[in-house]
């Protein structure tokens, strides 16, 4: 026969042989609220270097923003099809995504969420999540124990309304502060008369600094600030600095980003709580490829641990340097 | 009707913006400082600039969905620009107004030679400049930027009062907008085009030069707004710009300029941009959720839509 | 009696369609010259040869007995030749001053003018309540938005605009079509003022009553050619309609039904 033609037949023969290989790569989703928050970018990076380690294969997707459910109900349907047997989740909304979880997990699927949870939280198989209210705890002790005996005038730069890992941040900060605070479990913004202004940021830089603004000028005396997180942080500073007002003001955050840490460094963020968004994709793909070897699966809540860094310590609240905090920091070093 | 007293959509927006003054000032004595209220011109600098690009393109029935997107990439190519090759600061600024012409000058072409719809067109560009944006930066905020970058973003004060140069330069560039578009031929050539397209090709009035105009002069605005947000913030940010996309329409929506082309008054776009500002400004201050901000400003967009099609209406 | 604009043998083809087939034309000064025609007789074709709309296949154009070529409409304008189309061509939300002046604005003197390119908009003004008082337009200011005015009124100041830049020749296409019988009138009496300050006019109508109040002669487009020029003091309205259809041959016009 032809030469062509054997290349042909032999290539039609060897092919299923080919896929036998690959099907030896088992096939972890990763599914994240958006494609460009650094902190996703890391976790997407954490979990293709881990996935390349150990031999598994990583398909990636993701909202087009904050809140867009459809597209991950969508990228997890095209990832399943494709032959993923794990899915890694941060569910954008946490109720919304349920049914779609529910309809893999009857298909066979093992769903893990990573940061935040599913509401109800066991309707994902398992969760490996920063402790969001511990988070939120560790910066209020801190904030508490730095302000010493001046008095507590609070503002809180939150996420937006009605976002769990935002409400649970906010608890966790004003319980750690030694104020009342609904629980981990509420989505509600608890309030407390040490608190002058509450104010939305989303999250971003300049929709924090107008927020900051804002607050500061409805009460101008403000001696600790919460932030969502650094970049809001970085935006309140800026704040602050205009109106004269940046020294002697403890502001405190949550992520552990290296530019946040580097914040910390330079003495515009007091303290912060370091998540792990690198361990959470990692122990997320350690767990596909495991239920795809053993078929076992993970469950319950797994704390992939926060820390708080802190330039200047306090007595009584434990925290680690800005060293380690870079050493572990996640983003651009 | 004669038209002597000016119509209820240009009169409108101002209307608007002194009963929320008025609200606000009653809810707060904070509200009506001269610190407060130099503060919020501020905070709508960057979606004030913006607008006015979108002001020229509105006023030719088109629309420039890209609008924030470009801002975004701007930002982050001056800021690279300076940061990471250490070009000189106004060097790199003029790199980042230039690519952000550049896109004006892809959209312009793409809607007069190719002659697709303004809105699809731009949609697309939205996407890709985003996408650029995203990946030149690798989704990192940019920073360690030269002084002389952020100086806009510095105040001097007037009789106790600090104001920034970025307010500064706002209102000089309403300024000049108004002149043009009031006073010289190419700026009533612009209203004509979108009036009647035809009817000014007609005339012998070059149409597709008009509108290819209308699409660089947004996008060189476009790069000037990328500019002020990097001063105000400090820091360049890939994800800069998503919401002005929409807060600029909204402010040349509110300011009573027509989606159908050919009316409106540009610094009727400044007024809408301040009463989305001060409508936040003075809900933050009453210690109001910001959803009901989102939900106001809504509410003003059909009012101000309903407002100029009842004037038109009104005349023949 | 002068010729003011000539057009011999125009031919124009459409793909397999022939428009113009060796039409002729020929303005005389200082007359208003209607040009009827069934559709599809070349009427409009050679409104917008001798237009600049259209570049005619063969044929020649001539203006005050020199051949002229226009590649566009703004090459016609540039050569005094005014248009007022059936859509009127006018921004509607701009004043009648500015519509006057579209595309042909004033520039303040000076520093204001040649470097700000400041509008001389009291100049532009004054000069437009001259005009329409030259043709004594009534309507009261030249600031109020077109869309205001009436249809009639809108089409005044369409022929305004015409007659105050055209140097040879205004054309009008169907100007009173879609007006009422006072507005419509109007019009007319405007149509002949035009005429009456010197400049030829050249008006397309299907309104026979129109054609044969205002129309000194006659022109009949048929099949692409001209099939006759007529005199509209002594032929019939229905024997113009006949010609125009056909069902008179040229040949069987009356000698003094003809135009000289």
């Amino acid at each position: 026969m032809r030469q062509p033609t054997r290349i042909a037949l032999a290539t039609l023969l060897l092919a299923p042989a080919g896929f036998a290989f690959a099907a030896d790569a088992p096939a972890i989703g990763l599914i994240t609220k958006t494609e460009t928050n650094p902190f996703f970018v890391k976790m997407k990076e954490g979990a293709s270097e881990a996935a390349k380690a150990k031999g598994a294969k990583l398909l990636s997707g993701a909202g087009k923003a904050d809140g867009d459910n459809a597209g991950q109900v969508t990228a997890m349907e095209n990832m399943i099809a494709a032959g993923a047997k794990t899915i890694l989740i941060t569910p954008s909304d946490s109720k919304a995504i349920v049914p779609a979880i529910k309809k893999a997990r009857d298909k066979g699927v093992l769903i893990i969420a990573l940061d935040s949870p599913a509401d109800p939280a066991d309707a994902t198989d398992a969760l490996f999540a920063t402790d969001n209210y511990k988070a939120g705890v560790l910066i209020g002790q801190y904030a508490k124990a730095a302000l010493g005996s001046t008095p507590a005038k609070i503002i809180t730069l939150d996420l937006f309304p009605g976002h769990p890992v935002g409400a649970q941040r906010h608890n966790g900060f004003l319980k750690g502060f030694g104020l009342a605070a609904p629980d981990a479990k509420s989505n509600e913004l608890g309030k407390a008369a040490e608190v002058v202004c509450m104010a939305d940021s989303f999250g971003d830089q300049a929709k924090g600094q107008t927020a900051m603004e804002n607050c500061l000028q409805k009460s101008p005396d403000v001696t600790v600030v919460y932030t969502i997180n650094e970049p809001a942080a970085a935006g309140a500073y800026n704040a602050l600095k205009k109106a004269g007002k940046e020294k002697g003001v403890i502001i405190v955050s949550v992520d552990g980003g290296c530019q946040g840490i580097k914040d910390v460094g330079a003495g515009r963020i007091a303290a912060t709580s370091q998540q792990y968004p690198l361990k959470m994709a990692a122990m997320g793909v350690d767990a596909g490829i495991e239920y795809a070897k053993s078929g076992k699966k993970p469950s319950g809540y797994t704390d992939t641990g926060v820390t708080l860094i802190a330039a200047k310590p306090v007595a009584g609240v434990d925290s680690k340097d800005v060293k380690t905090g870079t050493e572990l920091c996640w983003g651009k070093k | 009707m004669t038209g002597k007293l000016p119509p209820l959509a240009t009169l409108g927006p101002f209307i608007a913006l002194l009963a929320a003054c008025t609200f606000f000032a009653s809810q707060s004595d904070r509200f009506l400082t001269g610190g407060n209220l130099s503060l919020v011109l501020q905070q709508v600098a960057v979606v004030g600039v913006i607008a006015i690009g979108q002001t020229l393109v509105i006023l030719t029935a088109g629309i420039d969905l890209s609008c924030g997107m470009v801002m975004a990439l701007g930002g982050i190519v001056m800021t690279k620009f300076a940061a990471d090759y250490g070009l000189p600061a106004p060097l790199a600024v003029l790199c980042g107004v230039g690519v952000t012409t550049l896109f004006g000058l892809v959209n312009g072409l793409l809607v007069t030679k190719v002659k697709l719809p303004p809105f699809i067109v731009t949609l697309g560009t939205l996407n890709i400049a985003f996408a650029i944006t995203q990946l030149y930066s690798n989704s990192q905020t940019v920073t360690d930027l030269p002084p002389s970058m952020t100086a806009l973003g510095n105040t001097f004060g007037i009789g106790g009062t600090e104001v920034s140069w970025g307010t500064v330069l706002m209102l000089g560039l309403y300024g000049l907008a108004w002149f043009v578009l009031r006073e010289t031929a190419s700026g009533r050539h612009v209203y004509a085009v979108g009036n009647n397209a035809e009817a000014t090709r007609l005339v012998g009035i070059p149409t597709q030069r008009v509108l290819l105009g209308v699409y660089v002069m947004a996008g060189l605005f476009y790069g000037i707004a990328s500019l002020l947000s990097v001063a105000r913030t400090g820091v360049g940010d890939p994800n800069a710009g998503q919401t002005e996309n929409l807060d600029a329409i909204t402010a040349v929506v509110l300011g009573g300029t027509s989606l159908f082309g050919g009316r409106g008054i540009v610094l009727g776009s400044l007024v809408g941009a301040l009463i989305v500002g001060i409508f936040r400004n003075g809900l933050t201050l009453m210690g109001v959720s910001s959803i009901y901000q989102v939900l106001v400003t809504g509410i003003l967009v059909i009012l101000a839509v309903a407002a100029d099609q009842m004037s038109r209406r009104g005349t023949r | 009696m002068t010729i003011v604009m000539q057009a011999k043998g125009l031919v124009k083809r459409y793909g397999q369609v022939v428009a113009l087939d060796g039409s002729d034309f020929e303005l005389r000064a200082g007359e208003i010259l209607a040009v009827i025609g069934d559709n599809g007789a070349g009427k409009s074709s050679l409104i917008k040869a001798l237009s600049g709309a259209t570049i005619p296949d063969e044929g020649e154009v001539l203006l005050d007995g020199q051949r002229v070529q226009f590649k566009s409409p703004i090459d016609a304008r540039r050569a005094g030749i005014e248009t007022v189309y059936q859509d009127l061509a006018v921004a509607a939300a701009m004043t009648i001053a500015e519509n006057l002046f579209l595309g042909r604005e004033l520039r303040r003197e000076g520093f204001l003018g040649r470097w700000l390119r400041m509008l001389d908009k009291k100049k532009m003004l004054a000069e437009s309540v001259a005009r329409m008082q030259d043709l004594k337009v009534g309507i009261r200011s030249m600031t109020q938005a077109v869309e205001t005015l009436s249809g009639g009124q809108r089409q005044c100041v369409a022929v305004a605009r015409a007659a105050a830049f055209a140097r040879h020749v205004v054309i009008m296409d169907e100007p009173t079509a879609a007006l009422g019988v006072k507005e419509g009138n109007m019009v007319l009496e405007l149509i002949r003022r035009v005429r009456d300050k010197g400049l030829p006019v050249v008006l397309i109508s299907h309104n026979m009553p129109h054609v044969f109040e205002v129309a000194d002669r006659i022109h009949v487009a048929r099949l692409g050619k001209r099939a006759a020029v007529l005199n509209p003091k002594k032929i019939s309205m229905s024997d113009t309609v006949a010609v125009m259809t056909g069902a008179m041959r040229p040949e069987d016009i009356p000698a003094e039904c003809l135009a000289h």
